[in-house]
């Protein structure tokens, strides 16, 4: 009996091990419902099929900046990797144009 | 030849810089181009454009573009140039010539799928009129993402 219980206590050791380590799963083991609102995350690029992210174009990049000025993580805009990477450095050109600002107090 | 590369050169002029300034800057830059065998393709001038944040003391600039076909050296050169001249607040280069290319045949290889996609479904290789109307209207929907899961 004791060794049934400690088998137990060991496998759910386990389990909550690497699930806390992936990302802030669910407290508890409990089910994921997720209150949290959840955008509809799509790529921008790809759905609309921009092929080429213009550093000139400023309309375009500022979809993508927030009032501070920051760049928007792709956990938020749902940007896919490859495109975020080419969208961080179109900004970053036109910041250094002025064309888009900094920061914004 | 091979070594031509394109750039794409933005420099943002002093808001103060007259006429002949400008034109001067833009024969410097000529000139420097001519020199190492470059040409210019395409020259397009923004004009006067509110910058995103003080330069010096600066809050306006004149921005100009100009696309180059010409090697590597000349940006060097043409880089050393532009820093040291008078009137101009900023400038930057950049090689495009290999991303447009990536894009160029990423739009030719979407192109040519959907094309074939459309003619296996028997209907003509481009969209008619109507359904790019029909498109555009869709728009706002999740209308693109049945692209993908078709193919």
């Amino acid at each position: 009996m004791a060794e049934g219980f400690g088998g137990g206590g060991g496998g759910g050791r386990g389990r909550g091990g690497p699930k806390g380590a992936g990302d802030k799963g669910p407290r508890r083991g409990g089910s994921g419902g997720g209150g949290m609102f959840r955008r509809r995350r799509v790529c921008k690029f790809r759905s609309e099929k921009i092929d080429y992210i213009d550093y000139k174009d400023v309309r375009l990049l500022l979809q993508f900046i927030p009032e501070r000025g920051k760049i928007q993580p792709r956990r938020l805009s749902g940007t896919s990797a490859k495109w975020q990477r080419k969208l961080q450095l179109a900004i970053k050109r036109a910041r250094e144009l002025a064309l888009i600002p900094y920061v914004t107090d | 030849m091979s070594t031509t590369k394109q750039y794409e050169l933005v420099y943002i002029a002093a808001p103060e810089a007259t006429e002949e300034q400008l034109a001067a800057l833009a024969t410097e830059v000529q000139q420097v181009v001519g020199r190492f065998q470059g040409t210019i393709e395409k020259t397009d001038v923004w004009g006067r454009r509110r910058l995103a944040y003080q330069i010096g003391r600066y809050k306006e600039g004149i921005y100009v573009l100009h696309v180059i076909h010409a090697s590597g050296e000349l940006v060097k050169e043409l880089d050393r140039r532009l820093k040291v001249t008078d009137n101009i607040v900023r400038h930057l280069i950049v090689r495009v010539d290999e991303e447009l290319a990536v894009a160029a045949h990423r739009k030719e290889r979407r192109q040519a799928k959907t094309a074939k996609r459309r003619i296996a479904r028997g209907l003509p290789a481009e969209p008619t009129p109507e359904e790019k109307m029909r498109h555009i209207a869709a728009r706002g929907d999740s209308a693109d993402g049945a692209d993908e899961a078709e193919a």
